[in-house]
């Protein structure tokens, strides 16, 4: 066992693991974006920062990778923690404002306005999809490709992958996706395509007006008519 | 940036040369079971054929057990990595920040212009490919334009065509005269002994020295320069770039016996007898500037 403190409580956790397990097993909460239990960490989003250590050389960590040190001191919202929250949260909503997901966090931290160029991206990057594919799946059938501002997910090739298993799992833990499955009008809602159509690693040349990789995707058919 | 995605699946269709299993083979024998090894394995088919092949990758993923989406992402991750054919000339203009304040947009403008066509685009006549990179470390020297690895410093608009120009002769063969390291020989075949050297065809003002090649099963002769360090040629067979062919002697017709492989692309290097003692090797990939003299 490890003893730390985490918002001046001592607390003692399992050897091994992260500040974010530690942190949530005893009921602070942390909010996380491109983690989920299951998966392994990979740190992309920064969403779930925790402040470690004291006085001038207390620092931002993200608590989905640092693992629990014996004697650590770990403050998981203080006014700095907030701040860096807020502004990831802004930059995330400037980059992809569609997401349920994002809207409802931002909403959450109180966040009423968003000062960057907006934009609208279908993804933000945060690898789930990827790791769900291959580490649940055990497929492989998407990965990054490129890198810095053409960094994007996809099939090598863009082209149908044929180790695909068609599950649907990529999409499932997508955060970025969630208005895909209501198009743009919630009250027009009537999805769930996502499960049972075509996953994204089909060919997406046929995709390249609509919100999601679906084919046919069944709201957007609606909307055409 | 679905847009983009859909813009290279595009490409891929003009990106399909043949792709031969063996040669990848045995660029992956060589790094066998090193899981490490995959830019070297990429580099290795991407000096052999210009560029990465998709059939090639499919083969690296295939038979070296990494997934085809790893093999991928590195292949797209690096710059210097590319998944198109690049041209002949590769013209590189750098957009770092140094050389965009001493007007290095206006000199990429200026080459897209003379050229027709936009960075990482090739030219149809396939002799140019023009890229940008982002600072090429000699910041002081900008606006910088490398060409076929002849790095150019605080170029001019004015200077470009002219650059240009000179990289469609070849910057080697501008140099012909002034540089030391160039130097006549004269060789003979390694078979019979009779010599190579042809008065009767001169290329950079000395005689050329003549052989008989094969190619596609088509005969036909191959002159080269007998200027150790010059790389001109003249045949009367249409051979693409990149392709590997025979030397044979025209005398006795026996087909050049290669004993090594040259160190640059792997194509085996025929040797040849040079008057006075020693032996020069030329790498048989036509494109491939490598070869070397062993004198003894
Ligand atoms: S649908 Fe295909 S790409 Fe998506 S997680 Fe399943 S196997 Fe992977
Ligand atoms: S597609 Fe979705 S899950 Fe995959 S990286 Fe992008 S935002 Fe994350
Ligand atoms: S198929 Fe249509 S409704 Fe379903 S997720 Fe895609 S865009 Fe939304
Ligand atoms: S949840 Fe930790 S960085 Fe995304
Ligand atoms: S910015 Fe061009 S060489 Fe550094």
């Amino acid at each position: 066992m490890i003893t730390l403190k985490i918002n001046g409580l001592e607390v003692s956790v399992q050897e091994s693991s992260t500040l974010l397990e530690a942190a949530r097993f005893l009921g602070f909460p942390i909010p996380t974006l491109c983690h989920m239990d299951g998966l392994s960490s990979y740190g992309a989003c920064r969403l779930c920062v925790v402040e470690i250590g004291e006085g001038p050389k207390a620092k931002l960590v993200s608590s989905c990778t640092y693992p629990a040190e014996e004697g650590l001191k770990v403050r998981t919202a203080s006014a700095r923690v907030l701040r860096a929250r807020r502004m990831i949260l802004e930059l995330l909503l400037a980059s992809c404002p569609q997401s349920k997901t994002i809207q409802d966090l931002a909403s959450a931290y109180g966040i009423r306005r968003q000062r960057f160029k907006q934009e609208h991206e279908d993804c933000i990057l945060c690898g789930l999809c990827v790791r769900m594919c291959e580490e649940q799946m055990m497929a492989k059938a998407i990965g990054f490709r490129n890198r810095g501002e053409k960094r994007s997910i996809g099939t090598p090739f863009d082209i149908k992958s044929d180790v695909c298993r068609l599950c649907g799992g990529c999409m499932y833990v997508c955060p970025a996706c969630q208005l895909r499955c209501t198009y743009n009008e919630p009250e027009k809602a009537i999805c769930g395509g996502c499960a049972n159509l075509t996953p994204p690693c089909i060919e997406k040349e046929h995709f390249d007006d609509m919100m999601c990789y679906m084919d046919p995707c069944v709201a957007c058919e609606i909307k055409k008519d | 940036m679905k847009q983009e995605a859909f813009a290279s699946s595009s490409d891929r269709v003009e990106a399909c040369e043949d792709v031969d299993v063996t040669n990848i083979l045995r660029i992956l024998d060589k790094h066998n079971e090193d899981r490490g090894g995959l830019i070297a394995i990429l580099e290795e088919i991407q000096a052999e054929y210009g560029y990465l092949p998709e059939e090639a990758l499919r083969i690296v993923s295939d038979r070296s057990r990494r997934s085809l989406v790893d093999v991928y992402g590195v292949a797209t991750f690096y710059r210097s990595f590319s998944l198109k054919p690049r041209g002949k000339h590769l013209v590189c203009a750098c957009l770092g920040t140094a050389c965009h304040v001493r007007g290095a947009p206006r000199i990429a403008e200026e080459l897209e212009r003379q050229l027709g066509i936009k960075p990482g685009e090739t030219t149809p006549d396939k002799e140019f490919t023009l890229e940008t990179v982002n600072c090429l470390g000699a910041c002081a020297l900008g606006p910088v334009v490398v060409i076929d690895g002849h790095y150019f410093s605080k170029v001019k608009k004015s200077r470009i065509s002219q650059l240009l120009d000179e990289a469609r002769k070849g910057f080697d063969s501008a140099e012909i005269g002034k540089d030391k390291r160039i130097f006549p020989i004269s060789v003979s075949c390694p078979h019979c002994n009779r010599s190579l050297m042809d008065e009767t065809f001169v290329i950079d003002g000395y005689p050329s020295i003549k052989v008989n090649i094969t190619h596609n099963h088509e005969e036909g002769w191959l002159r080269l320069s007998c200027l150790y360090g010059s790389y001109n040629t003249a045949t009367e067979l249409d051979i693409p770039g990149n392709t590997v062919v025979k030397f044979h002697c025209p005398h006795c017709g026996v087909e050049i016996p290669c004993t090594s492989d040259c160190s640059m692309c792997r194509a085996p290097m025929a040797p040849m007898l040079v008057d006075g003692g020693g032996v020069v090797r030329i790498c048989s990939r036509r494109g491939c500037k490598n070869h070397m003299l062993d004198l003894v």
